[in-house]
């Protein structure tokens, strides 16, 4: 951070209070396979949120092959640029800022959007803003209602699994995190024991609601005290149970499968969430990212969150996968907070926020 | 015309601002690989020292090709970015052409090529003229042994020009005794102001949302799902939702 004058400052608030009057965000996201891009205005409302995925293109491979998402990415970077300001009705000119996912993601794709959003900032004078893809997906909860602090999120997705503490507005620290798959991954990966094409999430949500909990998966790391997750138990699990009836020439029963395996998943992320609420007073629960449409997972937190006095807020079942929407409402607090970047914007893959532990010892 | 032209194709980057024929600012850097995170920056700082504004400009000539994927992916982003948001000119010039620009005589043969690794090259043929380089062999992925044979049936001086020509300078010189020929130092490296000179005379694309960088060759992923559907084709894969 550069330390500023006071003479910068009131320059600084100056032009705070102008871009307060109406922020006007053309925010992307390209983190992984999808090409989005939204204008936000004020940071919580959508003019238009145009989202290209390439979901049939990867499920040729049976997941994402990050080369073949930064190809897609710049065949559809300009078209979906053009289709958001048409469609928001707005021009270049009426902008006040550029928002951008730095990271965490895919290098590769997230340098498509980097440097798109950088000549578009450059071309225009307008000042570009750098988002954590995190942070976008907690504040899709944003054009819900405003978050209330101090505030804790879930975010469940095909990349992260991670508890978020924000004891303020701006302020992120990690308390949690999963030590191996994320969660999403998990699905995808024992999708393909079962048949299910990526992404499998919603198909395993589907199914786990028709069986029973029969196999008594693994709650791995319930009892540890953490915060922290994993999966790849689950999974190995999950797959050896597959490979051992294939053996043996048993027919294991779809739904249970899936009933069983969703679970062993939702009950680690409910339990370690409910603890979680217990060390840090929450007024507010956020629950984001591509997993959190999961049905059976937002059953059983509404279940055991109507028992405190918190409030529950889901990302928008809309905006829980991967949108640049989500981006220009973060943008927007971001850059009340004096998020700002230059030319010499690189992609961070491996973005993370820092650990509360930290911030205690 | 002002003109911004971009080579970030392989290692070195170069970029040039340009007036007509009258070179405003250009750097060439060898030391960085990061392109993503230079090209910009030196974008800024050439086009404010040649004392310009980005509106300023008239048509932005990038080279789209073959060489690094992440690489080719500055310049052709910035590229059709740039023309795409300010309504400007892009004009895109194949990589190993921009290489085959050094060469000052006319007449002359020029085997431009980039190390692929594992003894497959990036390469084509081209004859210099009055009007640039002209095609020979095109640009392509291509086995060393392949392509050499191809250029041997040429019985005249040839010249080879990039960075990587070392690595193969002793084969070479085994292959075509006294018709190789190889360039030193800067005229092994792309010069973004003689692409520009050279991109100023082309005409420039019409369809800017449909370029993309010629990468010359399929992802590995790619490659092993069309062997096992031969016969599908490569419809769009990518939907708006
Ligand atoms: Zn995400």
């Amino acid at each position: 951070m550069v330390q500023k004058t006071l003479e910068d400052k009131s320059g600084e608030i100056n032009k705070m209070d102008k871009a307060k009057q109406t922020s006007l965000i053309l925010s992307f996201e390209t983190s992984c396979d999808e090409t989005s891009v939204a204008v936000i205005k004020d940071g919580t409302e959508i003019l238009t949120n145009i989202v290209a995925t390439q979901i049939k293109s990867h499920q040729r491979f049976g997941g994402v092959v990050p080369e073949v998402a930064s190809r897609h990415h710049i065949e559809q970077i300009t078209i979906c640029i053009n289709k958001a300001l048409e469609s928001a009705h707005v021009t270049y000119a009426d902008l006040t800022g550029v928002a951008i996912t730095y990271g965490p993601g895919l290098v590769g794709s997230l340098l498509v959007g980097i440097t798109a959003a950088k000549v578009v900032a450059w071309a225009h004078h307008l000042p570009l803003i750098p988002v954590n893809h995190i942070v976008g997906h907690i504040y899709a909860t944003n054009f819900e209602h405003p978050i209330e602090f101090p505030a804790l999120a879930l975010v469940v997705s095909g990349g992260h699994t991670e508890l978020v503490w924000m004891p303020q507005e701006g302020e992120f620290k990690i308390i949690g995190e999963t030590r191996d798959d994320a969660a999403g991954e998990t699905y995808d990966k024992i999708g393909r024991v079962m048949g299910i094409n990526y992404p499998a999430g919603p198909t395993v949500d589907k199914l786990a609601h028709e069986g029973q909990d029969t196999f008594d998966f693994p709650r791995a790391m319930m009892k540890d005290d953490n915060f922290d997750f994993s999966f790849s138990g689950l999974k190995s699990a999950f797959i050896n149970t597959v490979h051992h009836a294939d053996q043996v020439g048993e027919t294991l029963d779809h739904a249970n499968l899936a009933t069983s395996f969703q679970n062993a998943v939702t009950e680690v992320l409910v339990a370690k969430t409910m603890r979680a609420l217990d060390k840090y007073p929450a007024k507010e629960f956020i629950l984001a990212g591509g997993v959190a449409a999961n049905r059976g997972l937002r059953e059983k937190l509404d279940q055991e969150l109507s028992k405190r006095d918190i409030e529950f807020v889901k990302a928008p079942l809309k905006l829980c996968g991967d949108n640049a929407a989500m981006i220009g409402a973060a943008a927007e607090m971001l850059q009340r907070h004096g998020a700002k970047a230059d030319m010499s914007l690189n992609a961070d893959p491996g973005l993370e926020f820092e650990w509360e532990a930290n911030e205690a010892q | 015309m002002k003109v911004l032209v971009i080579d970030t194709s392989n290692r070195p980057l170069s970029i040039a601002v340009l007036d007509g024929e009258k070179v405003l600012a250009t750097t060439t850097m060898t030391t960085q690989r990061k392109h993503a995170a230079y090209a910009m920056q030196i974008v800024e700082n050439l086009v404010k020292l040649a004392k310009l504004q980005p509106e300023d400009l008239d048509r932005i000539v990038v080279a789209d090709g073959p060489g690094s994927y992440t690489g080719l992916r500055v310049a052709v982003t910035i590229g059709k970015v740039l023309a795409d948001t300010l309504q400007i000119e892009l004009v895109s010039v194949s990589s190993l052409l921009t290489l085959a620009l050094n060469v000052q005589k006319e007449g002359q043969l020029v085997m431009p090529l980039f190390d692929a690794r594992n003894d497959i090259l990036f390469t084509g043929l081209y004859r210099t003229s009055a009007n640039g380089p002209i095609e020979v062999i095109p640009d392509q992925h291509v086995a060393f042994d392949d392509f050499v044979a191809q250029v041997k049936q040429y019985d005249e001086p040839i010249v080879f020009l990039g960075e990587d020509v070392d690595k193969y300078a002793d084969r070479l010189q085994t292959i075509f005794g006294n018709h190789f020929k190889k360039m030193v130092g800067i005229d092994n490296l792309p010069q973004a102001a003689q692409l520009g000179i050279y991109g100023e005379k082309q005409l420039p694309l019409t369809d800017i949302d449909s370029i993309v960088p010629k990468y010359l060759r399929l992802t590995q992923a790619e490659a092993d799902w069309q062997k096992l559907h031969p016969g599908e084709g490569h419809e769009s894969y990518v939907e708006q939702v």
